[in-house]
């Protein structure tokens, strides 16, 4: 049976301004898979990983041409309802973002957002999130703390558990890891292989090793080109292509 | 060489310190030692708790009032517009609509206040006039007056607040399928909210302290407010109105007006520093 993929990508293209930043990207993302997007600085990765629920659509001088499908549904069609996009791919940031509001106040943000008003219902989703998060126990006591007074690796689960309490479909994470400690990043790793089982994953990640522990499948990015898309396992020992062997083994980037 | 430059250096900043600090200092002793004392001799309750002023009685709550009063209408106008504008320009307004708003801004800030004076003498009283009956020379005309002067500052602070805020809490909110206004209402405006609170507090100063523009549209009768579309008198009008040919006991008790409306303002300096050491914290 051939499955469906969860997000298809068809001959992406995008400018900042005069700068092509990508060249025509193609990719199928398969659902309840991590797939890791690596490549050297400034290759397009973060790039393309915000087209996937228009985030670039913040950038006033980006301009996108082409086609990002989720379950078959073009994104950038005129009548996609942007709100309900976002809340069905979410999305976490490269520096942790809580807002400056007590963690409870945070993990309840998106789903009084989208209309949830009981506070029964409220305390429940805040609860499942921040256990989906694997941070429920450390900050159960006092979920009336501002999300700014805790440390960097529980305010990055804060907004993993914030992005979860929408019930998304599809999680993008944009270089999770790199601004915290190696605890940190191992604890967030482990939540990552934990959540594909309901989620689809999608990760840029500046570190290979992290690339080849967690996801399923890589695709190797270069100057705004996809070089190769596979399993990781064969990307990390047997790639097609030249230059995705030179990068993995640290030839350059 | 070098030490001797960066010891003259060091006198100049210190003489200019020096300076400002003393001018201060020579206020405050001026308006306390020549209010206080009279007020006292009065008897402090009869001065600000009398309620007739003229010649040989000086009671001035209607003019706490009638400041208390003017100043709360103007902030009840003024502060909604104000920020409401600021986080116009700060958030949906075009850059080429900007460019043109923000030195317009500045420019409101800049204009003397007798010519705000001007313009709401010839506008706004008439205005008050046919409109709600009474003389025109009013507390509403006061107000809306007072409103549009703090614009200014409300403005200028509050958009430099939302625009410190950073941007990540925005995006973090958008990517969670908050709209746009959602953002900014949820978001950025509360972790805005003490330099908002900052410029609120500095317009409450600018309203209270305001003299030659009010004088000119408020009425000035020095009797207790009878209603929005009546005269006022404000402490500072009360000061401007009779200074020129008081003497005597009548003129010290235009200075103590002073230290009350030096005490007030002292209180909403005192609020602005605490909330500014509170977000510092």
């Amino acid at each position: 049976m051939v499955t469906q993929p969860k997000i298809k990508v068809e001959d992406l293209k995008l400018w900042y301004g005069d700068f092509r930043a990508l060249h025509g990207v193609d990719l199928d993302i398969n659902e309840n898979e991590v797939t890791a997007f690596i490549g050297p600085s400034g290759c397009g990765k973060s790039t393309f990983i915000k087209t996937l629920n228009r985030m670039n659509d913040l950038i006033p001088y980006a301009r996108v041409e082409g086609k990002v499908e989720l379950d078959g549904q073009d994104i950038y069609s005129k009548k996609m309802d942007l709100n309900n996009l976002r809340k069905k791919v979410g999305m976490v940031f490269q520096q942790p973002n809580p807002f400056p509001k007590s963690i409870y106040d945070n993990i309840a943000y998106g789903p009084r957002t989208h209309g949830v008003k009981k506070k029964s219902e409220l305390d429940e989703i805040v609860e499942r999130s921040l256990r989906q998060a694997a941070i429920w126990d450390e900050v159960k006591d006092h979920l009336d703390r501002n999300a700014l007074s805790i440390s960097g690796g529980q305010q990055q689960r804060i907004c993993i558990a914030r992005a979860l309490a929408v019930e998304p479909e599809v999680l993008l994470m944009d270089e999770p890891t790199s601004a915290l400690d190696p605890i940190s990043t191992a604890k967030i790793e482990e939540l990552v292989s934990e959540l594909k089982q309901e989620y689809t994953i999608v990760m840029v990640t500046h570190n290979m090793q992290q690339a080849s522990r967690i996801s399923d499948r890589t695709a190797f990015f270069l100057n705004g080109h996809i070089i190769e898309t596979d399993q990781t396992r064969k990307i990390f020992t047997n790639p097609n292509q030249e230059e995705t062997e030179n990068y993995i083994s640290g030839r350059f980037g | 060489m070098n030490d001797l430059k960066e010891k003259v250096a060091h006198g100049v900043f210190l003489l200019a310190a020096i300076t400002s600090i003393l001018s201060l200092v020579v206020i405050v002793i001026f308006i306390f030692t020549n209010g206080l004392p009279m007020m006292i001799d009065y008897g402090v309750f009869d001065f600000l708790l009398g309620t007739t002023w003229n010649r040989t009685t000086f009671g001035i709550l209607p003019m706490i009032v009638g400041s208390i009063v003017v100043t709360i209408g103007a902030v009840l106008i003024g502060v909604p517009v104000g920020i409401f504008t600021a986080i116009f320009m700060a958030e949906f307004c075009p850059p080429s609509v900007y460019r043109f708003l923000k030195p317009a801004v500045n420019l409101m800030a800049g204009i003397p206040s007798i010519l705000y004076g001007f313009f709401a003498l010839r506008i706004i009283v008439p205005w008050v006039r046919d409109t709600f009956g009474g003389p025109g020379n009013s507390m509403l005309a006061a107000i809306l007056l007072l409103g549009i002067m703090i614009l200014p500052t409300i403005i200028s602070l509050s958009e430099s607040a939302i625009r410190s805020v950073p941007r990540s809490y925005y995006s973090g909110s958008i990517a969670l399928g908050a709209s746009k206004e959602r953002s900014i209402f949820a978001v950025l405006v509360p972790a805005a909210k003490s330099g908002i609170f900052s410029s609120v507090v500095l317009g409450v100063g600018r309203a209270i302290g305001e003299t030659m523009a009010v004088v000119m549209v408020a009425g000035n009768q020095p009797i207790m407010p009878r209603g929005l579309t009546q005269g006022v008198r404000t402490l500072t009008t009360n000061i401007v109105m009779e200074m020129a040919y008081a003497s005597g006991q009548h003129r010290d008790a235009l200075v103590a007006t002073g230290v009350v409306l030096f005490v007030f303002v002292m209180l909403i300096n005192g609020i602005f520093l605490y909330i500014k050491n509170k977000e510092a914290k």
